[in-house]
């Protein structure tokens, strides 16, 4: 069983990777793309169906914030529920539980982010104590002071002329070269699980 | 065909017939990988958790498979076996947690993997394999939730997480949770920086699964990653080259 789930994913993966390349193959890749958005569909569901158990068997076990577990799957449902009941385009949906609900919780966790990264900031050099620490606060004050909106515009030489030499060289540079490093580890990845070396699939 | 799709098909190509071939090197004289502090961290604190009995949370972000963000996602899973083999014997099994709905079926699936191979196959529970939220911030929210209320002594970062990683890293640093992150995103990567003792940069996060377990192929694209890396850097210093001198 393992060697025949192997033996479809690689050969699947080869016909959509193909399917870049020759427009032959494209048929195909537009194909297995279709199907395998509908199986991320179902997978969907049964992380629902995952993140439920998880939290019912937080609630039977009475484990400390049970409380937020059970509020988790009474909103889960009834948001479920609605969504098939109502579908997605009634207005109980858009506007009570996506912008009256969803949207201002998200909200809230990115206005929360605004000061965890002012935090990590600050304590950054109690972690960091080093040279890479003090240019990586040095660089981040350059560029807040040179894009600040002041009733007078740009802070004279830092905003004019170290701000855009900082950003467009260096940064872009540092930027460029990570993701040249991120683009080489995930070829290299990428053919690692093509060629069956790696098998995030059917057990060991 | 056009010139990009040819060099990327060269590409493809070269590397596809130098991993096979490196690997066969690697099996006959083993791989000397250079010091990476977070991942020798990392060994430490698989063993600490083991001997404390508490978990080590891994989560993988919210990289889609269907996209170019599923390479860290591949990078993230290939480390979670390594971990869950790990610590499959452990009073306090790894968690694993992610915020897509596919990745979140890797998941478990590596996961029952590596206790497999630790040959603890009735041990495995499903629920150690979590998605906790379909968007960034509501996979944050989950995932912060696990860092805080399962006894985990060490957050493992590995995958595509943006700016929400923050969250997370502010909730181990509370919580006196050793943090260990690698995002391919370069907003995650810098919040990843300020956040951790030792972060790891760029490709640095899939060599991880080479510094875990000593399988040739991991070490052999480590290798071709290096021959890829040089090549560009000449490329990159030809061209600065012949542009000066006037040849282009």
């Amino acid at each position: 069983m393992r060697v025949l789930t192997a033996v479809i994913a690689i050969a699947f993966g080869f016909l959509v990777l193909l399917g870049y390349f020759f427009p032959q193959a494209a048929i195909f890749q537009i194909i297995l793309l279709d199907w395998a958005v509908i199986l991320a569909g179902f997978a969907a569901l049964v992380g629902l169906l995952n993140l439920m158990i998880v939290h019912f068997d937080k609630i039977r076990r009475r484990e400390t914030g049970s409380v937020y577990s059970a509020l988790l799957i009474l909103s889960l449902i009834i948001t479920f529920l609605a969504g098939l009941l109502l579908k997605p385009q009634h207005p109980i949906m858009r506007d009570v539980i996506l912008n009256g609900i969803i949207i201002p919780v998200e909200a809230a966790l990115m206005g929360l982010l605004t000061v965890t990264l002012l935090y990590a900031a600050i304590r950054l050099l109690r972690k960091r104590a080093d040279v890479m620490g003090i240019f990586f606060i040095l660089t981040a004050a350059i560029i807040f002071l040179g894009s600040a909106t002041l009733p007078l515009g740009d802070v004279p030489v830092i905003g004019t002329l170290i701000r855009p030499w900082v950003s467009q060289i260096w940064a872009l540079g540092g930027a460029r070269g990570i993701l040249i490093g991120v683009a080489l580890g995930t070829l290299t990845t990428g053919l690692r699980v093509l060629s069956g070396m790696d098998r995030p699939y059917g057990g060991k | 065909m056009t010139t990009n799709s040819l060099l990327a098909i060269s590409i493809l190509i070269a590397a596809a017939l130098l991993l096979p071939v490196i690997t066969i090197w690697k099996k006959r004289s083993p791989a000397r990988l250079r010091d990476i502090p977070a991942f020798a961290r990392l060994s430490r604190s698989l063993g600490l958790s083991i001997e404390d009995g508490k978990r080590i949370h891994v989560s993988l972000g919210h990289g889609n498979l269907l996209d170019a963000r599923g390479g860290s996602a591949f990078a993230g899973l290939a480390m979670l076996r390594s971990i869950s083999e790990h610590t499959s014997v452990s009073d306090m099994p790894s968690v694993a947690s992610a915020g897509d709905p596919v990745l979140g079926l890797l998941t478990q699936d590596t996961v029952q993997a590596g206790y497999q191979a630790a040959g603890v196959e009735e041990l495995y529970v499903p629920t150690t394999g979590r998605i906790t939220g379909l968007t960034p911030f509501s996979y944050a929210a989950g995932a912060m939730h696990i860092a805080q209320n399962e006894n985990v002594s060490t957050n493992i970062l590995v995958g595509h997480f943006g700016p929400e990683v923050s969250l997370l890293a502010d909730t181990s640093d509370r919580d006196n949770v050793t943090l260990i992150g690698a995002s391919d995103n370069l907003t995650g990567q810098s919040v990843l920086f300020a956040s951790t003792q030792d972060a790891l940069i760029g490709e640095e996060l899939f060599a991880s699964s080479a510094y875990l377990n000593a399988d040739p192929g991991h070490a052999a694209s480590l290798t071709v990653q290096d021959i890829f890396r040089w090549l560009i850097i000449l490329v990159l210093l030809g061209g600065a080259a012949g542009k000066f001198v006037g040849a282009f």
